[in-house]
């Protein structure tokens, strides 16, 4: 039987650059720019790293395939580069990758770096993906956010919603965000949105505006990882610990079953169970301070208040007009913008999320600090509703 | 030796009708002398039909929704706007329609009278005995130039038929043949549209002359005159010479059929037996039909109908097809989906559509013909078929068996209408859909405007083009769900 990976391995030291439309910064900035930050917050030299990985979703626009461009990058001293790529969750796909390094005992030191440069296409939105030779003859002619959207429609047949409610709901998710990213030097999107800006912004995708879609951005994020017994030897003290990781991966069942009604993410609850049961967290509506979600789009994050068994199934709407993930609410979601503000570049924004909670942890994060957190979940999904990866890490302080 | 002829027919006509007066009236500046044509509507393809996926439509339409097809044996398809110079267009036919591998397909091509040509092969063949239960189709869709009269003529549309020898709606008498190398219009390989020779030659040296010289050999070798004939076919976008033609013939000018002009348009090859068809639905016992043609040279066929016609009920009358169709005001929208204007694509547009030929290859029956799989031991329905079933609690190894998902009813079970994704038609509509009977597909909806759409719609398959490869010239064909 598993042991799992509760607190058998620390965060020694993380890195975020700045996202946004970085038009100045190519993809070896990037790296530079959150390996730097990473470095000297673990405050280790680069020959103490035993190994990295790297994740990197769209290779042929973004730093190309396999792990050289992250060791050439970081002129990393000859060690193991692997290169993961897990749709848009490949940032906690490489976090995964260096902890079990580490709690394998194959590493005693190990780094993550998630980079993504979005905005080299000459286009707005993420550029259309291959899936192969077969999907392109039988798949709809698709975007991600017709994808998501999906889950409005289904939500609100099965719920019995209005499309009203269910878009002032929406809107009021990302209001939310707007003003969370807005205290976040580093996000993508820096602005307050007022509700009727959002209700009023160009159609994207139906029931999805401009607004209800995250930004689309370049950036990177970086993590260091050990045991917490070598966090400690090397001078570390108030350790944050990884409680669980998870990762449940779609088999086709959603594609192809008719048991799924399209208005949640089966293997979302498949990796909350899993992850709550591994952190040892009965109670994740009572237990769970703070979390960062995969909010691609506004609705991707409604629905996911209900996968993650936080809000009752059917009563995310009532819990997000009430507030309960605002800033000020009871488990404060997207308190750094989120992917919505902060920015989404796909490689990094598994890591990013964690860099958000290892701040939150330690009470660094400047004024969007909240009171007291002590177990932060990052949700972080890849590929659509109907055919997905969901990873969930949770992670808190090593004593606690 | 038993009758032959006509079991079944059925027309198919696209959903939108292209007023006149807005074609007209938006080149009236540049082409004054077409204002008079500006009357009525014309038939106009969705950007994501052809020939080939409109006479899909019209086939199904006399097949109905049995999965056993097994008795087509031979398949002829006509058509001067064939997708393909070199790939069996009505293989493709075949293919959508899951028709067994040993039908024989035969293109029949190159002239507008291409569709009764394929006819009297047809006959012929089950004549013959070669052939037990043949399908003849025939669609076109041509382009015309913007401010051209053909493109306030011409329209798109499909037909097909059954040639049998059980069930006769309509007995074949006979046939005569001319082939002439009368060029009234012409179209070499490679070129989009059609160049024209003088209307009055056309008429007077061509229908005039022609057409009257094949009925009159029919006639000879039928022993029969125009008095006896009660319908008269002839498609001609010159006004009144089917009249002209009648009456040379001595055909009563009032057993002239309608000929659509301002509803459907001349549909190229298909509009004889589109005009069949129309009579067919409303003809008595005992009548006796006259189907022309005109195209380097002119064709003859005699039809009487038998007993059977008053039982006869088409899937969809012309009548009704005319009734139900939708106005399209936006004259821009015809030119967009013909690509007859250079519009801006985006940067979206730009993604390679190439088409792993071996994978289609690989996946035939699922991609061309829907065919998905039936678990042999849970039962469970899947689209496409897999090595190992879906079914979440039994996933059983190699136990699919084909099912057919074409003919089954659906609803729709999520949805979005897409403005961001690269779409010739936006907002692009797409979701998944459930089967009756089990089964899903997330896949294109077409034919649907903005607001027509919800969770819990039924939804019927249709065979549509997918993408146009314009780098390589390939045409890429895929089902899409359509409002019932």
């Amino acid at each position: 039987m598993a042991t799992g990976i509760r607190d058998k391995v620390a965060i020694l030291g993380m890195g975020c650059s700045k996202f946004g439309e970085r038009w100045d910064a190519s993809p070896e900035d990037l790296m530079v720019e959150s390996y730097v930050e990473a470095m000297d917050d673990a405050g280790i030299e680069p020959n103490q790293l035993d190994a990295a990985w790297f994740s990197h979703h769209i290779d042929d626009i973004g730093a190309g395939k396999g792990g050289t461009p992250m060791s050439i990058a970081l002129r990393l001293p000859n060690i193991a580069v692997t290169r993961v790529e897990n749709y848009c969750a490949s940032g906690s796909e490489a976090f995964r990758g260096a902890v079990y390094a580490v709690a394998a005992g194959a590493a005693d030191i190990a780094i993550a770096v998630g980079m993504e440069k979005l905005k080299d296409t000459g286009f707005g939105g993420l550029s259309p993906t291959n899936y192969g030779t077969l999907t392109p003859q039988i798949g709809p002619s698709g975007s991600a956010p017709g994808n998501f959207a999906q889950l409005a429609t289904a939500y609100r047949a099965k719920h019995n919603v209005s499309a009203e409610d269910l878009k002032r709901a929406i809107a009021h998710v990302s209001v939310k965000s707007h003003a969370n990213g807005a205290k976040n030097p580093k996000a993508h999107l820096q602005k307050v949105v007022t509700e009727e800006q959002v209700l009023n912004a160009p159609m994207i995708a139906e029931p999805l505006g401009l607004f209800d879609c995250c930004g689309v951005s370049d950036g990177a994020a970086a993590a260091i990882v050990t045991t917490p017994e070598i966090a400690r030897s090397l001078g570390k003290d108030n350790l944050i610990s990884v409680k669980a990781l998870q990762l449940s991966v779609s088999n086709g069942l959603e594609n192809q079953h008719n048991s799924w009604d399209g208005s949640y993410f089966h293997t979302v609850r498949i990796a909350a169970k899993k992850a709550y049961a591994e952190a040892g967290i009965t109670k994740p509506r009572e237990q769970v301070s703070m979390m960062e979600v995969h909010d691609c789009f506004s609705v991707t994050e409604l629905v996911t208040m209900e996968d993650l068994f936080i809000s009752e199934e059917g009563a995310a709407v009532k819990d997000v007009m009430d507030g309960f993930y605002d800033a000020d609410g009871k488990i404060p979601c997207q308190i750094d913008g989120g992917l919505k503000c902060f920015g989404h570049p796909i490689g990094a924004s598994g890591l990013r999320m964690l860099y958000e909670m290892y701040l939150q942890l330690q009470g660094k994060a400047g004024p969007r600090q909240l009171a007291n957190p002590s177990i932060g979940l990052t949700h972080n999904l890849g590929g659509q509703p109907a055919n997905n990866v969901c990873s969930i890490a949770i992670i808190g302080a090593h004593d606690a | 030796m038993s009758d032959v002829g006509i079991s079944s027919i059925a027309g198919y006509l696209p959903r939108l009708r292209l007023s006149k007066k807005s074609v007209s009236q938006a080149n009236a500046w540049l082409a004054p002398n077409l204002v008079g044509k500006g009357k009525g509507t014309r038939a106009m393809a969705n950007w994501d039909e052809d020939s080939v996926t409109m006479s899909v439509e019209a086939i199904r339409r006399i097949l109905g929704t049995n999965d056993d097809r097994s008795h087509v044996d031979s398949l002829f398809f006509a058509s001067t706007t064939m997708p393909f110079s070199d790939r069996l267009n009505s293989g493709i036919i075949r293919a959508a329609l899951t028709l067994e591998e040993q039908t024989e397909c035969i293109d029949v091509a190159s002239t507008l009278k291409s569709g009764t040509s394929a006819l009297i092969q047809a006959l012929d063949k089950v004549k013959s005995g070669n052939s037990k239960y043949s399908i003849v189709s025939a669609a076109d869709k041509r382009k015309a130039r913007a401010a051209s009269p053909q493109e306030l003529d011409f329209g798109d549309a499909s037909v097909a038929l059954s040639v049998d020898t059980d069930n006769l709606i309509a007995k074949y008498i006979n046939s005569s043949s001319l082939s002439i190398d009368f060029i009234d219009h012409f179209r070499q390989p490679g070129e989009e549209f059609d160049y024209n020779w003088e209307e009055r030659w056309i008429r007077d040296e061509g229908f005039l002359k022609i057409v009257p010289k094949a009925i009159n050999d029919l006639f000879d070798k039928t022993d029969i005159d125009g008095s006896e004939i009660d319908h008269f076919i002839i498609p001609s976008v010159f006004p009144r010479v089917d009249q002209m033609i009648a009456k040379k013939c001595g055909i009563d000018p009032d057993k002239v059929v309608g000929n659509m002009a301002l509803t459907v348009g001349n549909t190229g090859s298909a509009h004889s037996l589109l005009m069949l068809a129309s009579v067919l639905e409303r003809a008595k016992p005992g009548e006796k039909i006259l189907v022309c043609s005109f195209g380097n040279g002119s064709d003859a066929i005699l039809f009487e109908t038998t007993d059977n016609i008053k039982n006869f009920k088409p899937h969809q009358t012309i009548e009704n097809l005319i009734e139900t169709g939708v106005e399209e005001n936006n004259y821009l929208k015809y030119l967009t989906f013909n690509d007859l204007v250079k519009w801006e694509k985006g940067m979206r547009g730009e993604q390679d559509r190439k088409t792993a030929l071996t994978t289609l290859y690989r996946h035939n029956d699922a991609i061309m013909g829907l065919v998905g799989g039936k678990c042999s031991k849970t039962g469970t329905i899947q689209y496409p078929a897999s090595p190992i079933s879906v079914s979440p609690n039994s996933p059983e190894l190699n136990t699919q068996q084909p099912y057919k998902f074409a003919e089954k009813k659906a609803k729709i079970l999520s949805w979005s209408a897409d403005y961001l994704s690269f779409s010739i038609n936006p907002p692009n509509h797409y979701g998944v859909v459930d089967f009756e009977g089990g089964g899903r597909i997330m896949i294109d909806f077409t034919d649907i405007e903005k607001g027509e759409i919800d969770s819990g719609m039924e939804v019927k398959m249709v065979f549509r083009v997918k993408i146009v490869d314009d780098i390589r010239g390939f045409t890429r064909y895929f089902w899409k769900a359509i409002p019932v």
